[in-house]
């Protein structure tokens, strides 16, 4: 029983890590309803951007802030050369849009700081101990507690402040936000930023974790099904889908796997999301559609 | 003034609904089959055939079969590549396991064993909308691999799933030479060519339109909302089942599961954005594009830079001019080269005038 408890703990504790990659794609979605497949390139692009500059020598706060700013300039270029010009189109457009930037941004990643694996140590030890009789990582706790704090910050953005209003009517009804005098553009560009930042915090400890490599992209297809189960429009659903995915995930690996053959991480969090799905079509926490003629 | 239209007039129903309704895009029709058919196997090196023309044709078939479901019916799909890899397995092994089924015979239940699979993954469209469904075709895409690489009866024992092609002979002709492999993709392309063009013509091309503008005022107006779903899943996914077999058979011999991951499923979602979603030559148009383009980018660069560039770089760099051109279509040309092509034919048509 005792091994089962662990499992499911670590099972949990991964899919913190999931989350946090979810959180952005829940970010950009709420604020402009755009399904952003390029929020595991960001991911890639910062922690190759933060490593390279680490490597180089410059202190780890120093490359901190200049990746943020790189991010933030990256955010605002999509702003000016993709959104601007993709206004009030239909979903699938922006999400083939986002398609194609997740594309670009690879490839610049790539093209600027190489393919090669990277090594990154930001200071917290993958040290298991003991606690309750289970053995937990540190990394992972502390990963929990990245994603718990990011979860406040942003829940209070959203929910407190005139911004995170600003940012519900656009994502409401782009026309409607721009006939009210909102300013479409500068709040593009400070979610977008946002959530950059959410894919830089996400990026180091996914770096920490396996090292930084173009596999870090392929997170996005791990980060869908939970966004899928939480509902595109909720963070807290986020976090949830991520602990219901990697729990399930762990415990499917570790006593199904044996019988069906190995390898099931890959398609089962998306069956797992699927059967949810036919419960509740909008997610646990996703808000439910109403359809007008 | 290309071409004139002055006295072509149509006097009957049959006349009007016909696919080529002017006399000059007929015979221009009819030049262009002419000239696949005949001419280009003789002008054509085995170079042209088995590295450009045959792996255009197969992702153009594999684009009309996305193009169905995405560009027709409206239900986003990122696991056509799965669908692709069900065609070519169940047509291996209906092959391997009939004795004496002919190969176009395999081939089309190799197309119907997709279109059930397809079925069978469309079956949540039923209940779920817009990027909610993306979970039901991506967990299409990886089951279908996971159950290929990991259940060996399916490549009849072989190492890590590989299939390979045996020899195709249809009618006693043996087809194996890139000439004969050519002409066979060829003939069955520009056969499903004209059924796709017809049944989007039909009443249930119609049908998959209206629900694709707007689903709920489609069941108002009394359109059978799971029928024409799942028979777009259906179909699609019988078009991209015939499109994997032909990838397995006639293009590259031998096929792992991994051949039809992800990465091919964006490829073909690329070919109908480039090509035009809503259409049916635009599949041919984006295929070429995506075919091309690779090629062009590495010859230019091997000429201009002569080998300074290394390729993995180059690489880097097809993916950056790759995601920088969907971007470009999608904000000048949401209809894709298709749209352009039009456009130059209303153009030349009322040439030297503007309008």
């Amino acid at each position: 029983m005792s091994f089962f408890f662990e499992v499911l703990t670590g099972g949990l504790l991964a899919g913190v890590m999931y989350s946090l990659v979810a959180i952005g794609f829940v970010l950009i979605y709420k604020a402009s309803g755009v399904f952003n497949f390029a929020q595991g390139s960001m991911v890639l692009f910062s922690a190759l951007t933060f490593v390279s500059l680490l490597e180089r020598g410059v202190p780890f706060w120093f490359s901190f802030l200049i990746t943020l700013l790189v991010m933030l300039v990256l955010a605002w270029s999509i702003e000016r050369f993709v959104l601007r010009k993709l206004v009030n189109r239909s979903p699938i457009t922006l999400f083939m849009a986002t398609l194609g930037l997740s594309y670009i941004i690879e490839g610049l990643a790539q093209a600027v700081w190489g393919a090669q694996v990277h090594a990154l140590d930001i200071g917290v030890s993958d040290e298991p101990f003991e606690i309750f009789g289970m053995l937990l990582s540190k990394f992972d706790l502390f990963a929990a507690a990245i994603a718990g704090g990011l979860v406040i910050v942003l829940s209070f953005l959203f929910n407190k402040t005139r911004t995170g209003i600003l940012l519900r009517a656009v994502a409401d009804d782009q026309l409607a936000a721009l006939a009210v005098g909102i300013k479409l553009n500068r709040l593009w560009f400070i979610v977008w930023g946002v959530a950059g930042f959410v894919g830089l915090v996400a990026g180091l400890l996914w770096g920490a974790r396996v090292g930084v490599q173009f596999s870090l992209s392929l997170i996005v297809l791990k980060a869908l099904p939970v966004l899928i189960i939480g509902g595109f429009t909720s963070i807290g659903g986020a976090i949830v889908g991520g602990l219901i995915i990697g729990s399930s995930e762990k415990l499917a690996e570790v006593f199904l796997g044996p019988y069906i053959g190995g390898g099931i991480e890959n398609w089962f969090p998306y069956v797992l999301a699927m059967l949810f799905l036919l419960v509740r079509p909008s997610g646990i926490f996703g808000e439910r559609a109403i359809e007008r003629v | 003034m290309i071409y004139i239209e002055t006295g072509q007039f149509v006097t009957d129903y049959r006349a009007d609904k016909s696919i080529f309704r002017l006399n000059q895009e007929r015979w221009g029709f009819y030049l262009l089959l002419a000239i696949v058919f005949i001419l280009v196997p003789f002008i054509g090196n085995d170079y042209w055939f088995s590295a450009i023309l045959i792996p255009f044709l197969v992702l153009s078939l594999a684009g009309l079969g996305l193009n169905l479901l995405t560009g027709y019916a409206g239900q986003l799909s990122l696991g056509s590549a799965a669908f692709m890899a069900v065609g070519a397995f169940a047509a291996y092994n209906f092959h391997l396991r009939i004795e004496g089924l002919p190969f176009l015979i395999s081939f089309i239940l190799g197309g119907f064993t997709a279109a059930i699979v397809g079925i069978l993954f469309g079956l949540p469209s039923l209940r779920i909308k817009g990027f909610y469904l993306l979970v039901s075709t991506l967990a299409a895409q990886f089951l279908v691999l996971w159950v290929f690489t990991n259940f060996s009866w399916f490549s009849n024992n072989s190492s890590s799933g590989v299939i390979t092609a045996p020899q195709l002979i249809i009618w006693g002709h043996d087809f194996s030479t890139p000439v004969g492999r050519y002409l066979l993709t060829l003939g069955i392309v520009v056969a499903l060519g004209f059924l796709a063009k017809s049944i989007v013509r039909s009443e249930l091309g119609r049908n998959w339109m209206a629900v694709r503008d707007m689903d709920t005022a489609a069941a108002v107006i009394g359109i059978s909302i799971p029928k024409t779903k799942l028979l777009a899943f259906g179909i699609s996914s019988f078009f991209l089942g015939i499109a994997g077999s032909l990838w397995a058979f006639t293009y590259l011999g031998t096929v792992e599961p991994h051949g039809f991951d992800l990465t091919r499923s964006f490829q073909i979602l690329f070919i109908i954005i480039i090509g035009g979603m809503g259409s049916i030559s635009g599949n041919f148009l984006g295929a070429a594009f995506i075919v091309l383009l690779p090629i062009l980018l590495s010859n230019v660069s091997a000429g201009l830079f002569a080998g300074a560039i290394d390729p993995g770089q180059l690489e880097n760099f097809q993916k950056i001019i790759f995601g920088a051109l969907i971007i470009f279509f999608l904000i000048k040309e949401p209809q894709g080269l298709a749209k352009v092509w039009q456009t130059f034919k209303q153009r030349s048509r009322v040439w030297p005038l503007r309008f």
